[in-house]
């Protein structure tokens, strides 16, 4: 039985693919985490944001992210995908379910899966403003 | 020997390329590769600070780089 789904994709993300694969007869619990393109940066009107990756690093890191969720929660089955390209307000970059017997460990193992996902995985975004553009984090 | 160094996120914008192959003295480690490109791209620099992958894995300084090795700089990564 396959446990985990990985998915780096420039098509739309697809959350009912998401919650499908992590159903389970033996769960009692699903946990989805979505991450959605909001409007502002610290008070600056955000119009778009672009994504990139390292996509095959980043599939790995993802992969990485997912076993170690499986080890340190009890859970059964988890899915962590992320979109790249240009994504307007509203979109959904990322998407991150759980299936679990229990609730916690499915709401833990996505807070987890994201928080790592956020330090790991070689994926970078560019915000688009209405009077230019800056990368995410980066400090130059 | 031969490596090939890809750039990614703000570190493509500042060097104005995505990949270069790139001669290096053998069993040159990361961290005098990092000195390297920091002398050839001076704009690199003005990054405070970037990780380097090897072969799609991250690398600690230390690290031996081999003949053919893909290495990555990975600016600080904002995905989510």
């Amino acid at each position: 039985m396959k446990r985990i789904s990985i998915k780096i994709t420039s098509e739309k993300l697809d959350l009912e693919e998401c919650y499908r694969f992590v159903t389970d007869n033996s769960c009692g619990g699903i946990s989805a985490f979505i991450g959605v393109v909001r409007n502002d940066t610290q008070g600056k009107k955000v119009t778009q944001l672009d994504f990139s990756s390292y996509k095959p690093m980043a599939i790995k890191e993802m992969q990485k992210i997912a076993m170690l969720a499986l080890d340190k929660f009890d859970i059964q089955k988890i899915a962590i995908h992320h979109a790249e390209g240009m994504l307007q307000v509203g979109a959904i970059p990322v998407i991150i379910t759980a299936s679990a017997k229990h609730r916690k460990a499915a709401f833990l193992a996505c807070e987890f899966a994201i928080d790592s996902l956020k330090e790991t995985v070689p994926i970078w975004k560019k915000e688009y403003f209405s009077d230019g553009e800056v990368w995410v984090n980066a400090h130059p | 020997m031969k490596i090939k160094i890809l750039f990614f996120g703000i570190s493509s914008d500042l060097v104005g390329l995505s990949n270069l192959d790139f001669e290096v003295d053998k069993a040159l480690t990361v961290k005098k590769l990092k000195i390297l490109l920091n002398k050839k791209y001076v704009h690199l620099k003005n990054l405070d600070v970037y990780a380097i992958a090897v072969n799609e894995n991250y690398a600690i300084d230390d690290l031996v780089l081999k003949e053919n090795d893909e290495v990555a700089i990975i600016p600080p990564v904002s995905g989510g």
